[in-house]
């Protein structure tokens, strides 16, 4: 290194530059530093470029989306113009007037859900109705109810099969419906990393679609494929969509998000009984209070030979299972 | 480079003004670094920076129409991002395999290129939490992951464990390196109280990132194929192959393109560290399979599938045998006596412990995990061409971190450059 670069550092730091460009190349406007020039710029047009497709993402217009808070951080004011904003989108995007509410869980209930194994046929129409009730993405075909066409013989779910197309029911099978077990011991609240998802006082679990990231973490811990993931946005005819929508529930959801079974809480909070029971041929499925000692579904865990699914794994569910003889 | 060890100034004092001086100084001299090379190293720079473009525009498309693009589904929810996120993890704790010998056992030529196995943990972290990012359904709620700002849901979620030691790791890392190349700009001794304490803390640190990273699949007592007490240990051992393997390969890259001095004490220490940690990992693989396999039932249903297929279902074959295959004959390799020497050999063995660990860690742990799924279905999983392109990205990027970091770190270290550059010759 020469004197004049020992000098001059410090001040323009131009001393760094190899001794090689130190004559002519001095300056800002040097060949080097115009062409670095042009190349950071094409790199910078180039980088806006690949990312322009985020600008036509619909979701991320919406500031006051971003800067919404959890839904139980929200005051009643914020939550109805949460609401009202909501029912707006839905207006814009699905040309349809919902009419979303809020219905809080009742004092002294507890939700329990029972089914008959030994009566249901497997016809899936609780799943159709969920698929219906619950404003499901019409393409993939959704619904919070998996039905296993299981071999008589044996209870390991290996033998079954969801994905059957025949005549039901065959006569060497037995049919079992499966979907959110409304754990005492959920392990996709546990694992959610930004409490989204979480289990109300009437014992159920429901997720904030408005706080999920979408890391899927829950559906990764959940032993009974009962969460979805919006892999898209919804698409649902304005005419097929169900109105009547819950904040917690069967409201439309946005892209990205987790959503699963709420017991139709929209509903059951309010004394009806869940769409999947009442689209129900053969009255397999019972649900009430576990609460209230003289409801049909105590005494269905009282009489009954009852069991859980995976109960080896200490999730304790709030869905039963029993036969009838 | 340490034999100019001498030359630097001892016990510097400064008043608080001269840093807010010379700091800035510094930062201009690393841009001025980062901004000017060879040939080569544009070629290399404009190479990485068209796949990450590619990357960047796969992942604008991804958010745009949604999680739909990747391949991914409702019975695989994970797939090519969080396996790519969880060998990344591994590499980036791999580097603490060069730590070790340099400040616990006082290797002295492990301490003069430790610091390429420090910067490797900073590359791979921010190419770890990029997958992290790419894999979210809704990256603009990032912030509700933020402690305070958003609501953490610590201490019961791993992920927020992996949240803490994954960026406490890069801090420690970005702490170590910054201080030892700033006071190399300086011309100074560092003061052993401002990093050796650090260094201490990241070593441990750099086990609790594989573990955590471990405890989040081995947790979920629905996936029988992850939950195994042994995930955690063989994470570990297999990252400390993985590890050393890159780092081999990237000093003899250094050794070729610049003027820094590379032992060969510290090819040979990382050699000896992976010739035993593969042969632990094997003894691991076995002991599964094994119990897996011996035991039967519906718990080795996954791995029957990911070695054997389903009837007809086999995605997953080609990868665990090539990784399997590479890992196996890497060990031989690695048994050479002297292998040191044959640097041909140790060079294949590198890569193909780094290709088959990948896939173990990657492809080969993370699919399986959901296959069949909880309610034994069988869906399975072959990555979309998004997601081919945005996991090649996100490499690219973190290769062009990785680039940049060395290209400052090896000049101020190899004492080509610095505030005291001339004075002192």
């Amino acid at each position: 290194m020469s004197g004049h670069h020992k000098e001059s550092c410090g001040s323009h730091c131009g001393c760094h530059t190899p001794p090689s460009n130190g004559g002519n190349d001095e300056g800002l406007f040097n060949r080097r530093n115009l062409l670095k020039g042009a190349g950071a710029t094409l790199g910078v047009a180039a980088f806006a470029k690949a990312m322009a497709p985020i600008t036509e993402w619909k979701e991320s217009t919406s500031v006051d989306e971003f800067l919404q808070t959890h839904y139980r951080e929200l005051s009643k004011d914020q939550l109805a113009e949460v609401i009202t904003r909501l029912e707006e989108e839905t207006k814009n995007d699905y040309g349809a007037e919902v009419n979303i509410s809020d219905v809080r869980p009742q004092k002294g209930v507890k939700f329990g859900y029972a089914l008959n194994l030994s009566i249901c046929v497997g016809c899936r129409r609780c799943a159709k109705a969920c698929h219906e009730e619950n404003n499901h993405d019409r393409t993939s075909g959704n619904s919070y109810i998996t039905v296993l066409e299981m071999s008589k013989g044996s209870m390991d779910m290996e033998q079954g099969h969801a994905d059957y197309n025949h005549p039901v029911p065959q006569p060497d099978k037995f049919y079992m419906p499966v979907q959110c077990q409304q754990c005492e011991n959920p392990p996709c609240v546990d694992v959610c990393p930004v409490e989204a998802t979480w289990k109300e006082p009437d014992g159920i679990v429901v997720v904030d679609y408005n706080w999920c990231i979408g890391c899927r973490y829950c559906e990764a811990a959940c032993p009974y494929h009962a969460r979805r993931f919006n892999w898209t946005k919804p698409e649902v005819p304005k005419e097929e969509i169900n109105i009547e929508q819950g904040y917690l529930s069967n409201r439309i959801r946005p892209q990205g998000v987790m959503e699963k079974c709420t017991f139709c809480l929209h509903r059951t909070r309010k004394g009806k009984l869940p769409a999947c029971l009442e689209a129900c041929p053969t009255g397999a499925r019972v649900f009430g209070n576990l609460l209230d000692p003289t409801s049909e579904i105590r005494t269905v865990l009282a009489n009954k030979r009852v069991f859980v699914l995976k109960e080896e794994l200490g999730t304790k569910p709030n869905f039963f299972y029993f036969f009838d003889e | 480079m340490s034999s100019d060890d001498s030359s630097l100034i001892k016990n510097a004092n400064h008043s608080a003004g001269f840093h807010v001086n010379s700091y800035p100084k510094f930062l201009r001299m690393a841009v001025r670094l980062c901004t000017s090379g060879s040939w080569t190293f544009y070629a290399w720079m404009i190479f990485l920076s068209c796949v990450a473009l590619v990357g960047a525009n796969a992942w604008a498309l991804q958010v745009r129409d949604g999680m739909i693009r990747t391949a991914m589904t409702d019975h695989v929810s994970w797939g090519l991002y969080i396996a790519n996120f969880t060998f990344l993890v591994g590499l980036a704790a791999g580097g603490v395999m060069m730590v070790i010998p340099a400040y616990i056992y006082k290797d002295k030529d492990m301490h003069d290129t430790v610091i390429i196995g420090e910067l490797l943990a900073i590359a791979s972290i921010a190419m770890c939490l990029m997958f992290v990012i790419a894999d979210l359904g809704r990256p603009d709620r990032f912030w509700h992951m933020i402690p305070l700002i958003g609501k953490f849901n610590w201490p019961i979620s791993m992920l927020t464990w992996d949240v803490i030691v994954l960026n406490g790791y890069l801090l420690l890392n970005l702490h170590i390196c910054g201080y030892l190349l700033y006071k190399r700009f300086l011309g100074e001794v560092p003061n052993p109280k401002w990093y050796v304490p650090f260094v201490f803390i990241s070593i441990a640190w750099a086990i609790s990132i594989h573990t955590v990273t471990a405890f989040l699949y081995c947790g979920l007592g629905g996936r029988p194929f992850w939950n195994t007490a042994l995930l955690a240990p063989r994470f570990l051992t297999t990252a400390f192959c993985a590890g050393p393997a890159f780092i081999i390969i990237v000093l003899q890259i250094i050794r070729r393109m610049t003027h820094m001095v590379v032992g060969a004490g510290s090819i040979r220490t990382l050699t000896n560290i992976m010739r035993i940690t593969i042969l632990i990992n094997l003894v691991m693989l076995a002991s599964e399979l094994f119990t897996e396999f011996y035991t039967g039932g519906s718990h080795a249903t996954a791995a029957r599938y990911l070695y054997f297929g389903h009837h007809g279902l086999n995605a997953l074959q080609p990868w665990i045998w090539t990784s399997t295959i590479s890992i196996v004959v890497a060990a031989v390799l690695l048994m050479r006596p002297n292998i040191h020497e044959h640097m041909k050999t140790l060079d294949v063995a590198c890569i193909l412990i780094f290709v088959g660990i990948w896939i173990e860690k990657g492809m080969g742990l993370i699919i399986p995990g959901f296959i069949p799924s909880t309610l034994h279905e069988w869906i399975e999983y072959i990555p979309s061409a998004i997601e081919w392109k945005v996991s090649a990205g996100i490499w690219a990027a973190g290769l062009i971190i990785y680039t940049l970091l060395l290209k400052v770190a090896i000049p101020i270290f190899a004492g080509q450059t610095g505030a005291q550059q001339g004075k002192n010759q």
